[in-house]
């Protein structure tokens, strides 16, 4: 088993903490931790558009700066899926201040770590270090968010660190590229279908130009948010910031994505053989994001099959019947658009895949049939917030949520996503079983593991 | 909340993270006073039977964290058993005299906390999350599990099947079959050369009784070490476990005297023939122990060559100057009773070759030259610079409690390490480098498809 990545952090986390319904027999420190949050955060929209929100922590001994981009794949054109994430590897190849090779050194050297990721959305791009070295972060990233070079030479090289990337990533991971399959197959028009690392012959087709144009398009103050977080002096990062970043040229020709992925009317079924040890299955349901008032009651719904080993899935599947090796639900909210709901699993050794599809479905049949009981759903309620006082715990965690948040609408959904999964009911978890888990609405991927003749 | 299952979202939601985090930011490595935040305010007691007690207070956040570690890893079971030490703490949670599997999992799961076994070579550990207001309810588990586990036969019957399950799915990850084919070669018959998990032959062969006598030779107060960091005082803690441990005696300990790993004798080429895009390659040999006064010198080493993330020579002229690869780095691990050094990357079949020739190159290199001024500064102000960072939240001030028991290290290790990282000099490194890295006996693994790969080395 690969090693399991708490992705429910991520996912699940985004809430924020309120005493009084988290500790029905009273404890006052509660009430402390929801007096540290908010009151300590402040934002501001410079001149230009640059949206800069700060938070001070001075319970930690470190700080994290945050800069994000809404330049995530569903930006790019047809023919060039992956320059998303081929600029964000581009931003460590140097400006003409800074050259080459220069980044990571100057972050390293006072003890920090940086790095940077891409999703369907956005981009990011952060720095862990203490808060007297806060100076490197806000210089170098306002020098990188208009002076990057592109160096001809380092696009090509660069180009095949990304090919290496994809191949390890997907082309020798075989749960990887069948998710990718569900995904292109469940959405047809929406730029969701393609994978932020993009098709590889696209990869090789990207240009410097190209780079060059979404980069001058994309990477502006306008289209950009900074998150500072941690043992700050609020007011010293804010004018530094200021004094860097507000310099920068707004941009007016951001387009917004208007794409709306056609009602699916039938199950989708796709297959992938490939050399495997184990087959897998991935049932993927459309289903609408956090902005949606039904978004609370499918992460709790997420919660009472998947949520642990009392839930569901895990008591009834791997348990009980013994059909499944590991299996799953979850639900993806956090996103801009619309996007999904997933089941997986793998059959246990000599179980077989149609059993296992027939056995996760049956248990969507049984919540649609009868809500789940309270005490299950106080369970996941519970479950997500007493995670998230735990993810309180990591500055840049907290940072990163606000930033995904921000990056849907606000960070205020943040509170406000919690407050509604406090108020679902069991009839709202039945209720959008019924809507969502329904058999004309999923995407079935089915991987079939082949041996290669030797 | 943890998932057992294999989860790839967090890979395509937030898909491509561009460097590929390989720092080795070991807890053990990276420890530094930076005056203002150096105080972590360590109070250790060993109580009367004899377990060793850790507390770290720390008062931003309701919420405790417990680690428990127990000296009763994989290096102490016998070889035909291989699997049994993992087993045994895995199947804590399986049940007790007065609780089942389920009713643990449920109330811990309900109050939102969790509790994790995990294996290991040199120690096991459970761990306990928990909001401060649950926490007589989470020291009366966690002493349960402890104490008096039941480990039915069908809870062990189960944890056998999934346990081989993950077997299986591991020979799918090219880098687990390398990492597995490169233990196995450096350390032969030796504990550190398998798995922790057993394979499906050794774990056939254990039986419940096996499981209830490990635990009652091992699982002792005074074989014991409790790290507790978080909204609590040592009082607290001291009056939870005389609550809930008072019936933990102590124990006459017989503790089998651990094996010696043997040096390999010679160069080994391992290839391993899969229908791959890529080559998985792993390269490396034997070094230090962690009580070897090396260990620091080496470090800086090894920062240098291939563990310091993008900055690292390895990466600059693998990835960056050649595009051959997403990520190369090298480890270190030094391990009680033997270490080891390794350097690992996946680059295409085709490109195999090369990559092993100038790794190759790269630590002949920094066997023969002097590092520059540079790059040791650097290296030295990484290492004792990046510390606020190891200490950022109570888990990790909990594992880096443990790595200072269990390693002798002292609990005054963070004013002494960032000395002895700023002691090495560039003839230091030279002489470690030397020393330590060996370009006549190492062991080589690729796995990939070996029609494309045509490997040269032999």
């Amino acid at each position: 088993m690969k090693k399991a990545i708490a992705i429910l952090s991520l996912i699940l986390l985004p809430i924020s903490v309120f005493a009084e319904t988290i500790t029905p027999n009273g404890s006052t420190r509660l009430t402390e931790v929801s007096k540290l949050q908010t009151p300590n955060l402040k934002e501001e929209v410079l001149p230009n558009g640059l949206k800069v929100i700060l938070l001070k922590d001075h319970t930690t001994p470190i700080s994290t700066f945050w800069v994000w981009y809404r330049a995530g794949s569903i930006n790019e054109p047809i023919g060039k899926t992956g320059l998303s994430h081929l600029l964000e590897h581009m931003m460590f190849k140097g400006t003409h201040k800074y050259g080459a090779k220069s980044f990571s050194r100057i972050i390293q050297r006072v003890g920090g770590i940086d790095n940077a990721g891409t999703s369907k959305d956005y981009v990011f791009y952060f720095q862990k270090l203490t808060p007297e070295n806060l100076h490197l972060s806000i210089e170098l990233e306002a020098d990188r968010m208009q002076n990057l070079i592109i160096d001809p030479k380092e696009t090509l090289s660069e180009r095949d660190v990304v090919m290496e990337e994809r191949r390890m990533r997907y082309e020798d991971d075989p749960q990887n590229l069948l998710y990718e399959e569900v995904i292109a197959t469940a959405f047809k028009n929406h730029p969701y279908r393609w994978p932020v690392i993009g098709w590889m012959s696209d990869i090789k087709n990207i240009t410097r130009e190209d780079l060059l144009e979404y980069y001058r398009t994309h990477y502006v103050p306008n289209n950009a948010l900074i998150i500072v977080a941690g043992n700050i002096d609020v007011d010293s990062v804010l004018s530094k910031i200021k004094k860097e970043f507000g310099v920068i040229p707004p941009h007016m020709g951001i387009k917004t994505i208007d794409i709306e992925e056609p009602e699916q009317k039938g199950e989708r079924r796709v297959f992938l053989k490939k050399e495997a040890e184990l087959p897998y299955i991935l049932i993927a349901y459309k289903t609408p994001n956090i902005l949606h008032e039904d978004a609370p009651a499918l992460e709790v719904l997420a919660g009472v099959l998947s949520g642990g080993k009392s839930a569901r899935i895990y008591k009834g599947l791997i348990v009980e019947r013994q059909i499944a090796l590991w299996a799953g639900a979850e639900y993806i909210g956090l996103q801009r658009y619309p996007f999904i709901f997933y089941l997986y699993g793998t059959p246990v050794l000599e179980g077989s895949i149609d059993e296992l599809e027939k056995a996760l479905y049956e248990e969507i049949e049984k919540i649609k049939d009868e809500p789940p009981t309270e005490r299950e759903v106080q369970r996941v309620k519970n479950q997500i917030e007493a995670e998230f006082i735990m993810g309180q715990d990591s500055i840049y965690l907290q940072a990163k949520m606000l930033g995904m948040f921000e990056m849907i609408g606000s960070w205020r959904l943040k509170d406000r996503y919690l407050e509604e999964i406090r108020k679902v009911t069991p009839e709202d978890v039945q209720r959008v079983a019924k809507k969502y888990l329904i058999e004309d609405k999923r995407t079935v991927g089915i991987l079939i593991p082949t041996k290669a003749e030797r | 909340m943890m998932h057992n299952a294999r989860q790839m979202t967090l890979k395509n939601l937030i898909s491509c993270i561009l460097n590929p985090v390989i720092l080795s930011l070991g807890i053990v490595l990276l420890l530094t006073v930076s005056p203002a935040y150096a105080i972590i305010d360590i109070k250790r007691e060993v109580l009367p039977n004899g377990l060793t007690l850790l507390v770290v207070e720390r008062h931003n956040l309701p919420i405790v964290r417990v680690t428990v570690g127990i000296n009763a890893g994989s290096m102490i079971e016998p070889e035909e058993k291989a699997g049994l030490a993992n087993l045994t703490v895995e199947l804590l949670t399986g049940g007790t005299k007065k609780r089942t599997a389920s009713e643990i999992n449920e109330e811990i799961e309900f109050i939102g906390a969790s509790l994790e076994p995990s294996g290991g070579y040199d120690y096991v550990t459970v761990s306990l999350s928990i909001l401060r207001k649950d926490l007589d309810r989470g020291f009366d588990i966690l002493s349960d599990i402890l104490i008096n586990p039941s480990f039915p036969r069908d809870e062990l019957s189960r944890k056998k099947t999934r346990i081989k399950g993950s077997l299986i799915a591991k020979e799918e990850d090219p880098d687990s079959v390398a990492r597995k084919a490169f233990k196995k070669a450096l350390f032969g018959s030796h504990p550190y050369g398998r798995l922790i998990e057993g394979s499906p032959e050794t774990l056939d062969r254990i039986r419940r009784k096996d499981l209830m006598d490990f635990h009652s030779t091992y699982y002792a107060p005074n074989n014991t070490v409790m790290a507790v960091v978080g909204d609590i005082t040592i009082e607290e803690v001291k009056t939870l476990l005389a609550r809930y441990f008072s019936g933990w005696k102590k124990k006459e300990l017989k503790m089998p005297s651990p094996p010696k790993p043997q040096p390999i004798k010679e160069k080994q080429v391992i290839s391993i023939d899969k229908e791959l895009t890529q080559a998985s390659i792993i390269l490396g040999h034997p070094a230090i122990q962690r009580d070897n006064p090396d260990y620091y010198a080496l470090s800086v080493m090894n920062y240098i060559l291939g563990g310091g993330g993008f900055t690292s020579r390895l990466m600059q002229n693998i990835r960056e100057e050649k595009g051959l690869a997403y990520d190369i780095h090298t480890a270190l691990s030094s391990r009680k009773e033997a270490g080891s050094f390794g350097v690992s990357v996946q680059t295409k079949n085709e490109s195999a070759n090369t990559v092993i020739e100038e790794t190759l190159k790269e630590i002949g290199y920094i066997r023969e030259t002097h590092v520059s001024h540079e790059e040791l500064s650097d290296a030295k102000s990484f290492l004792t610079g990046s510390f606020p960072l190891m200490i950022e939240t109570g888990q990790k001030i909990a594992n880096f409690l443990m790595a200072i028991e269990y390693y002798n290290l002292g609990l005054d290790y963070i004013n002494k390490y960032p000395l002895y990282i700023q002691r090495v000099t560039r003839e230091d490194v030279l002489r470690v480098a030397k020393k330590y890295l060996d370009l006549e006996r190492f062991i080589l693994v690729v796995v990939g498809n070996q029609k494309k790969v045509l490997l040269k080395f032999r």
